[in-house]
């Protein structure tokens, strides 16, 4: 056989040009806010430098950060695991509705969620009004970290759902029917043999919520708890000092490397490859007497993390226009954030395909380097990747500057992972031994990885592709600054009006957002189940 | 071969992505549209992308050569819904070319020394002085001439001249209206550090108004008196918001029995939910620092190839009709003599602001160092 059937094969091998040569790219461009950060870090010398790395206040909240990171991590693992079975595997009533409208909440900007939570479940909070004739005076506190955490579970458990869900359904059950076969009960075998195979898919997914949390800044600030990227942006906003800002953020940046080698060691080296060709449709399992407190399970989570929200919005603007405020729909807002994420959930699939190719087929040091690399982007807050991409836009790039072009690159530098950690999980269930068949029937790398790599992992690529897309749809700092000017989506729509307390203005561009980001959520449902 | 299809599909929207991004970068050189101010409503974009796909390039050397359809780019940290109105007024009589970048004041004055020399902004619109003070101890502010800042009165504007005061509001305390009667509120700011209002306050120490606030204390009443308020309101437990809105709302809710926040949010909640709102203002009555006047204000940058353009967007709000609109329709503080404002507010001339400079960054390090000290931030 030729050289090249090799390349594909072995761990030793090297991996194909049109897989690293790509990948190489996208790791360049990841280094970009990394190298922005050292630039404007040492701006002011060492001795800055090292005198706000070691301060106590700085390292304070950074083990705010982190206890913060651990409960939301725990907490939304704990609930979406749950989720994704009962609305994948058994015969919960609705559960494709459920699925979608579990999904969901990752749709709801922190903004929005946070500022809803707040007026909601507040001491004085619609909650306690609704209360009140039962001598309800005052809900407890739910500022600093209970609320934080509350509201940050409620809008990241997803990431787990979705990653949880789309491996449950890529799962082969021949492992878990022969574990029934041999006498095991239902849940030891989830917890044997089920549980296991969907590690890689679960820690992906909490890697993600882990991370956001690191980075959120919406959150964090309206429910007042001290954390690291509240004190980066109050370096922004108070002191006007980009310096420190830099310096902190490099040191998120290296936080991030700790749970990115913790996530390391908990992913696992097992492969769980189907064993057949073709994946069975698994039996539902009957839930029985469960259906009851699992339909309540759904319908809380649901409510609290969409029903809620939405309703809100709808009570804003219903009062709003009662009082004489004009409906104002922006379609033109909508059609600038459904294309230009689009572009953005595209792009990303396309430079995510290389680097997770690179990963799970050429496993080595150079590889996870460059698949860690793209969490960079992800784990800093919104405003840093934005200043840095204006830094080198502007001072480098003037022709592309403030493009859509740039724009789309600030989305994929900052959502990358998100579409990597998805064609990861997908790649994983694939059995290598197709492509090496392929391979050796004399297919070029290229041909292999679009007739037989894509298409089998293409379930993958479209929930990355998805999630990079509804993410895209509610950014907000990249967007302000990078856009081209003039333009409008309906993320910024949306924070015009509240950031001037105009919450009627800001209902209709945030519920159409929700609406919106539905029909994406909704084709990735139907697409599961012509398989 | 589905496959094909779908990786063809993701190409060729990459491509459109790119594509687009070409036609950006001719129409960031000097042509786009003068829509920006609506970007409100979203519909600016869409006539943004056509335009600048009609006339590609070309319109920059155009618009160089015969000194016509000029544009001007403004970096506005004050909000779509707040000044997008009165940039479209000033678009209508001009007939001048303006867009708009809509953002947060602290974050565009990042953008803004970030981009330094390539910067494509001719004015900086700020919230606070603040930012403005930042952006020009960089030295990207020109001077301005005195026709533009000689309309509003000195304590308002830049000392150095390199920006100037466009509407002002004023710090107040705003009350529950079923906790408390106006009757019961102190006369002074200061007196809200008596323990009978522990756990009743509500504020935003992370809000620059609220900062230079602080800092007009350390001023009128000396660094001890004003470390002595800190520490006598952080004695109190008060509540911490993220801003002014959130600050009223909670007040108006009932969460907190006051707030110190800005003005103007009370007259858009009212505007929104009617009179039945649960908080409403309150101006101590002591009549210095409790009711300290921040201003939003604007400067040209250096880098500006339009400022003769620039200083005529600045002369339209400081101007009459500007100053009018600032007046009714966002209920803040004209900064212009005769212009008429609305009864509820107490006389700028009634409030008397102690001298300092708010775009002082050194002036409010020594804030943001007292409030670290004090424990408040």
């Amino acid at each position: 056989m030729a050289a090249t059937n090799k390349e594909f094969r072995k761990r030793s091998a090297r991996p194909p040009r049109v897989v690293w040569l790509p990948a190489l790219v996208v790791a360049l461009a990841m280094l970009m806010p990394l190298a922005y950060l050292v630039i404007r870090s040492l701006d002011s010398g060492w001795v800055e430098f090292f005198e706000t790395v070691l301060d106590g206040g700085t390292l304070a909240v950074l083990a705010n950060s982190i206890v913060l990171a651990a409960i939301v991590t725990s907490a939304a693992v704990a609930i979406a695991v749950p989720l994704a079975w009962l609305t994948a595997r058994t015969d919960l009533p609705g559960r494709k509705t459920w699925a979608i409208l579990a999904a969901l909440p990752l749709v709801i900007p922190s903004y929005v969620g946070g500022f809803v939570l707040v007026s909601t479940l507040g001491p004085r909070g619609s909650l306690q009004g609704a209360l009140e004739p039962l001598g309800v005076e005052r809900l407890p506190e739910i500022y600093g970290l209970p609320g934080a955490a509350f509201a940050l579970v409620l809008f990241t458990y997803p990431y787990v759902f979705l990653t949880t869900r789309a491996a449950l359904r890529g799962l082969d059950p021949a492992l878990e029917y022969a574990s029934r076969s041999l006498g095991r009960g239902s849940w030891p075998t989830f917890f044997s043999v089920t549980l296991p195979q969907l590690r890689p898919a679960i820690v992906a997914g909490a890697l993600l919520v882990a991370l956001y949390t690191l980075a959120d800044f919406g959150v964090v600030s309206l429910l007042q708890y001290d954390s690291f990227s509240r004190a980066i942006y109050l370096q922004y906003r108070s002191a006007f000092d980009r310096t420190p800002a830099a310096i902190l953020a490099l040191m998120l940046v290296a936080l991030t490397a700790v749970i990115l080698i913790i996530e390391a060691r908990t992913r696992g080296r097992a492969r769980y490859f189907q064993t057949s060709g073709a994946v069975r449709t698994p039996r539902p399992t009957p839930l029985g007497k469960w259906k009851i407190p699992a339909l309540a399970f759904c319908g809380g989570i649901v409510s609290l993390g969409l029903f809620i929200p939405a309703g809100i919005l709808v009570f804003w603007l219903v009062r709003g226009v009662s009082s004489g405020e004009p409906l104002r729909i922006v379609w033109g807002a909508a059609w600038s954030s459904v294309s230009v994420s689009a572009m953005a959930a595209a792009a990303a699939a396309l430079a995510a395909l290389p680097v997770a190719i690179l990963a799970v087929r050429f496993p080595g040091r150079a590889s996870g380097l460059v698949e860690r690399l793209t969490y960079v982007g992800y784990a800093l807050p919104g405003i840093v990747l934005a200043l840095a991409l204006v830094f080198f836009g502007a001072n480098y790039a003037p022709w592309a500057y403030q493009t859509t072009g740039i724009l789309v690159l600030a989305y994929v530098i900052h959502f990358l992972p998100q579409a990597v950690g998805a064609t990861r999980s997908a790649l994983l269930q694939i059995r290598p031994s197709v492509e090496e068949a392929a391979q050796s029937l004399g297919r070029s790398p290229l041909n292999v990885i679009a007739t037989i790599t894509a298409p089998l992992a293409q379930r993958g690529i479209f929930a990355g592709a998805a999630l990079v897309f509804l993410t895209t749809m509610k950014e907000l700092p990249a967007t302000l600054l990078l856009s081209p000017i003039g333009f409008t989506t309906l993320a910024t729509s949306v924070w015009n009006a509240t950031s001037e307390a105009f919450f009627a203005r800001a209902a209709a561009p945030a519920l159409l957002l929700i609406i919106v980001s539905a029909v994406p959520m909704y084709f990735l449902v139907i697409r599961e189940r012509e398989k | 071969m589905r496959s094909i299809k779908l990786l063809m599909a993701m190409a060729m929207l990459v491509a459109l992505a790119a594509f687009t991004a070409a036609c950006g970068g001719t129409e960031e050189g000097g042509g786009g549209n003068g829509g920006g101010g609506d970007g409100g409503n979203g519909a600016s974009e869409e006539s943004a992308m056509e335009e600048s796909m009609a006339e590609e390039s070309g319109m920059e050397e155009e618009a160089a050569s015969s000194g016509e359809a000029e544009s001007l780019t403004v970096y506005s940290g004050r909000s779509a819904e707040l000044i997008g109105p009165v940039i479209d007024q000033f678009i209508e009589e001009s007939g001048m070319e303006v867009q708009v970048r809509y953002g947060d004041t602290a974050e565009l004055a990042a953008t803004i020394l970030e981009e330094g020399e390539n910067s494509p902004a001719d004015i900086y619109f700020a919230q606070d002085a603040g930012a403005l003070g930042a952006v020009a101890q960089e030295d990207l502010l020109t001077e301005l001439p005195e026709e533009v800042l000689s309309p509003v009165e000195d304590r308002f504007n830049s000392p150095d001249g390199e920006w100037v005061g466009i509407s002002g509001r004023a710090r107040v305390v705003s009350y529950n209206t079923e906790a408390l009667t106006e009757e019961e509120l102190p006369d002074s700011i200061l007196d809200f550090t008596d323990p009978e209002w522990e756990g009743r306050i509500g504020w935003a120490p992370t809000n620059g108004s609220l900062q230079a606030f602080v800092t007009a204390l350390r001023i009128t009443e000396g660094e001890d008196g004003a470390r002595e308020w800190l520490e006598g309101i952080q004695a109190n437990n008060p509540t911490v918001y993220e801003d002014n809105t959130t600050t009223l709302e909670a007040t108006a809710a009932g969460e907190v029995d006051v707030g110190f926040v800005n003005h103007y949010y009370l007259f858009r909640a009212l505007d929104e939910q009617g009179e039945g709102f649960g908080a409403r203002n309150y101006y101590p009555r002591d009549g210095d620092v409790g009711a300290l006047i921040n201003v939003a204000g604007a400067g040209i940058l250096q880098t500006s190839d339009n400022v003769e353009e620039a200083e005529q967007f600045l002369g339209y709000m400081v101007g009459e009709d500007a100053q009018q609109y600032f007046a009714d329709e966002t209920f803040e503080y004209p900064l212009v003599e005769g212009v008429e404002t609305s009864d509820e507010l107490v006389p700028l001339s009634e409030i008397e602001t102690p001298e300092i400079d708010l775009s002082n960054l050194d002036d409010l390090e020594g804030t943001l160092e007292l409030m670290e000290e004090t424990g408040v931030l």
